[in-house]
């Protein structure tokens, strides 16, 4: 135990004090700035307030995405122009149209699957009288980081070799309902969907949760009119809910189109984007830190990009209306 | 507001026996089978943590009801020193690294979004408008599109830091590989969801306060601190809950900030690199993936009521 104050207090000393100094030096300007008045009063403030963040924002995101834009022009080790080759491997590449077609497949089922879940759940939570225990069950896999979700999986897909026993859940299953279980992970194109099921288990609690609250939010008096107009079951789900809720399914759906277009983790910790199972996201982080082609990473970063400018200008319409109302 | 609440009550009881009608067992039982299946994979893992290592590659976990065999061993050996190659001081370097990590990068952000939207909502300037939907959009920018021009920055000497041609913008900072080369970047990061998030709310608090306030002469810094912060309170925590899963669930900023230097590793990375190494130990691995996922699943079943209202406060509208 002494082994271990030994080893980690140089590095809990570091962590109190980056945050006392953080807080001294806004206690300091929050100090010396306040006693301006006047006329300088305003401009003063607003640069403390909004200048930190601004710079960070500008140097941390605005200033290396156009940096990413120039370098997916040039070429491995950045160092000449090569115009649009970095693009033109990446649609062409037979490797790469394997990956893009994964991603493809990402986005077309993943969102639709988890939002629709997580959906149907809400409505039957709706006609609980308690819920709360199976609610925080279905929740809970979206406090479980997507690595440790990858080895929660390993469990369910494992797969030894037929004559050793099958300790992973789906071959045992497989095995006792009389068929020999694949090798599930290697498996192609199956893999890419048994990773998708992976990210549908950890999301749809999430989706389950925004919706269930829009659900809880629709008026008493129109489901109940619905009701008294015979509305049931499908009708009023059809007719009424659905209807209700509409916007907020729009909005989770949108949010999982940008997370399944960023996911990294799931693909990276169970195949390591082998298989046949890769995703332009980590193939972005394969290609920049382990093949070191800056050039193509880059290229790569852009494309994700615009696959998400779609959702981008949907949510900036959505808010400017919102904001235009209130 | 009273008279109001009194009139609803019996309407929602009506609606919830209208409700019940139409199949409240079904919808009972749907729900719980999807609980169960939800459960089972994490159970899976929380069960084969206990079991010894020849129990673990001979049976499926799900034996252990029958032949009930459990042992602390998988435990003692990730926190022993020496005794499991991959960890020569076992996992607790890398619990410490995680939680050096995410603290100070839930703090930073959240105090310098809190200013920043605290201005954007109750000290408009001309441009102020175009700043707040700028920043609203760079939340969903891919994280990717930042990693290599800013690892650049972090690094030092030749080439290092941001230059336009041969003008140098700003210098390498050399904090590639230290704690501060993952903290920075974990704020930036953060700052675009903060900032709209927490915007949303204060923008919500009540005008007659801040204006009385201003009569007061009371300047822009008293608010801040004596009202502002106060009422944030709630909008606050909902994000710290947020922000403290994300940093300790992460791996892509992790992966590449550290560079792979050992000794600020975080807990999620280490595990993700040993899934690969560790290809027979799962005694090891599920043991220290148990302990990974325990600390978020403290935080989220005690936290869980916060933790909701902070995901409404920015996705429901």
């Amino acid at each position: 135990m002494s082994n271990f104050w030994s080893d980690n207090l140089p590095k809990l000393g570091q962590m109190v004090a980056a945050i006392a100094i953080f807080l001294a030096v806004l206690a300091v300007i929050f100090f010396i700035a306040g006693k301006a008045n006047g006329k300088k009063q305003r401009p003063i403030a607003i640069l403390v307030f909004l200048g930190p963040a601004l710079l960070l924002v500008v140097i941390g995101l605005l200033g290396p995405a156009i940096r990413t834009l120039i370098l997916s022009f040039k070429g491995s080790a950045s160092h000449h122009w090569v115009g649009f080759s970095n693009y033109h491997w990446l649609f062409t590449d037979p490797s790469e149209r394997i990956v893009l077609r994964n991603t493809v497949f990402w986005i077309l089922f993943t969102p639709i699957i988890t939002t629709g879940l997580g959906l149907l759940l809400a409505v039957l939570l709706d006609r609980m009288r308690r819920e709360s225990v199976a609610k925080s069950l279905i929740f809970m896999p979206m406090a479980i980081s997507f690595v440790g979700a990858s080895i929660v999986w390993e469990f369910v897909y494992k797969y030894a070799n037929t004559n050793q026993p099958q300790v992973g859940l789906m071959s045992s299953i497989a095995k006792h309902l009389g068929f020999e279980p694949p090798n599930w992970l290697l498996t192609q194109p199956l893999n890419t969907f048994l990773l998708m099921v992976v990210f549908v288990w950890s999301q749809t609690g999430f989706a389950m949760v925004i919706l269930s609250a829009a659900i809880k939010a629709v008026p008493a008096d129109v489901m109940e009119a619905s009701a008294l107009d015979g509305a049931h079951g499908w009708k009023l789900f059809r007719g009424v809910t659905f209807p209700m809720v509409r916007s907020t399914f729009i909005v989770v759906l949108a949010t999982m189109v940008v997370s399944t277009l960023k996911l990294f983790d799931i693909v990276r910790a169970s195949t390591g984007g082998n298989f046949g199972t890769s995703v332009l996201a980590n193939e972005m982080y394969s290609e920049t830190f382990i093949r070191y082609d800056a050039g193509r990473g880059a290229a790569m970063a852009i494309v994700l990009f615009l696959l998400v400018i779609p959702v981008l200008v949907y949510n900036i319409t959505n808010l400017r209306r919102e904001r235009a109302i209130s | 507001m009273s008279i109001l609440n009194r009139s609803k009550a019996p309407k929602i009881a009506e609606q919830n026996a209208g409700r019940k009608l139409f199949g409240s067992r079904g919808a009972t039982i749907t729900v719980w089978i999807m609980a169960v299946i939800w459960t089972i994979p994490t159970f899976g893992l929380f069960a084969t943590s206990f079991r010894p290592k020849a129990d673990i590659s001979s049976t499926g976990w799900w034996n252990l009801f029958l032949h009930p065999h459990l042992t602390f061993a998988n435990y003692s050996a990730i926190f022993s020193t020496s005794t499991v190659s991959g960890i020569p001081n076992g996992i607790w370097p890398y619990i410490v690294n995680s939680f050096v990590i995410t603290i100070p990068a839930v703090i930073f952000p959240i105090t310098i979004a809190t200013m920043a939207a605290y201005c954007l909502a109750w000290v408009k300037f001309r441009g102020s408008d175009i700043i707040f939907y700028g920043i609203f959009a760079l939340q969903i920018v891919p994280i990717q599109l930042t990693l290599v021009p800013l690892l650049n920055l972090f690094r030092s000497g030749a080439d290092s830091g941001a230059h336009i041609g041969s003008l140098t913008l700003i210098p390498g900072l050399n904090i590639a590989g230290k704690f501060a080369g993952i903290w920075v970047p974990h704020t930036m990061f953060a700052l675009p969801l903060a900032i709209y998030l927490l915007h949303n709310f204060i923008a919500s608090l009540p005008r007659d306060l801040m204006e009385a306030a201003n009569v007061d002469g009371a300047s822009h810094f008293t608010v801040f601190r004596r009202i502002v912060l106060p009422l944030s309170i709630p909008a606050i925590a909902a994000f710290t809950i947020f922000q403290f899963l994300w940093v300790w669930n992460d791996l892509l900023v992790a992966l590449t900030f550290t560079g792979g230097t050992e000794g600020i590793d975080p807990l999620n990375n280490k595990l993700a690199g040993l899934a690969g190494t560790w290809g027979s130990h799962w005694e090891l691995l599920t043991s220290s993936a148990f302990i990974q996922i325990l600390v978020p699943l403290a935080v989220f079943f005690s936290l869980q009521r916060y933790f909701v209202r902070g995901l409404l406060a920015g996705s429901v509208k």
